[in-house]
């Protein structure tokens, strides 16, 4: 009776999906059939051109349309993080407490080395250029992350300071706030622009979208770097297969 | 991709399954990339593949390897019904 209920149940759920999606060839945009509602993506994209003067939309409407949904992703990131921490935090870690089945070889640490620099400048770059190429401050905070990552891997020894993690993170994290509230004192709404925007394709250009982006990426680097090392840190139980 | 997914579910070492995970982020973010999405496969590309993947193996490590058995009998029944 309970399977039979189930099935049911996914059987209708199943047709309206599929009933909206079938219309749409792979790869089109046309979630509208009619012509005469007119769609909100053409003035998101209309918007983002003539006032905002940002070449890529998708930042335009993730950073400043709908600024205040990136605020609440943050907050989830944030929180999960936190979570995460109390759970798996017993005590303070020192530096060459992390269990190791066998050391890196040489190659691997140099070669570490090397690509620890090109690693971060490529995030900062994704998150700084994030309104005028693809990506932006998740993407880029994520790279930042794997840079650290591959120092943790490599090195055994290496440590991140806790500390300057949750300094880091508080500080973008009430920039972005701070930015939003301004948008008030201005006679607006939360996180409306007030900065001069510039010339499209200008690296200062779009507002306030470079900085909340700059402020997003330092928050999520900080954020999944201490995920990183939490989980690196943590000791297992001696049976390892 | 699909192929993929079949193995992550049927393989019983888990860190084969891990690594099919990550098989099937990298043909997601090619297909988001296809799709004119460069920013979603970014973003697939970096976490899908990247981070979850290598969390994933260093859970595997402080945990166990082998899938148990009968913990392995329950989830097909759960994924049957």
């Amino acid at each position: 009776m309970k399977k039979v209920l189930v099935i049911l149940l996914l059987a209708v759920v199943g047709f309206y999906l599929a009933d909206v999606f079938i219309g749409i060839g792979f790869g089109n945009d046309h979630f509208v059939k009619s012509d005469e509602i007119k769609p909100v993506k053409d003035i998101y994209l209309q918007q983002t051109v003539e006032n905002l003067k940002v070449s890529n939309a998708v930042t335009s409407i993730v950073v400043n349309f709908r600024g205040f949904d990136t605020l609440g992703e943050v907050t989830v990131l944030f929180l999960s993080v936190t979570a995460l921490g109390s759970i798996l935090y017993r005590k303070r870690h020192h530096a060459g407490d992390r269990s190791v089945l066998f050391s890196a070889s040489s190659i691997v640490t140099a070669g570490s080395k090397l690509l620890f620099p090109p690693i971060l400048l490529l995030g900062a770059y994704v998150f700084i250029h994030g309104h005028l190429s693809p990506g932006g401050g998740f993407q880029g905070g994520v790279i930042i992350a794997t840079g650290f990552l591959l120092m943790l891997l490599a090195y055994e020894n290496y440590t991140v300071s806790h500390n300057a993690l949750s300094i880091v993170e508080s500080f973008a994290g009430i920039t972005f706030a701070v930015i939003g509230l301004m948008g008030f004192m201005n006679g607006g709404t939360f996180l409306q622009n007030f900065l001069p925007v510039g010339t499209l394709n200008d690296l200062f250009s779009g507002g306030i979208i470079p900085i909340i982006y700059i402020a997003v990426g330092f928050k999520v680097a900080a954020e999944l770097t201490g995920v990183i090392y939490t989980v690196l840190n943590e000791k297992g139980d001696q049976k390892n297969g | 991709m699909i192929a993929a997914a079949i193995y992550a579910v049927v393989q019983k070492d888990l860190l084969y399954a891990v690594i099919a995970t990550g098989i099937i982020s990298l043909i997601l973010s090619i297909v988001f990339y296809i799709l004119q999405a460069p920013d979603v496969a970014l973003t697939e590309a970096a976490i899908g593949v990247a981070l979850t993947t290598i969390v994933f193996i260093i859970t595997i490590r402080n945990t166990v390897r082998m899938e148990d058995e009968s913990d392995k009998n329950k989830n097909i029944k759960s994924a049957a019904k």
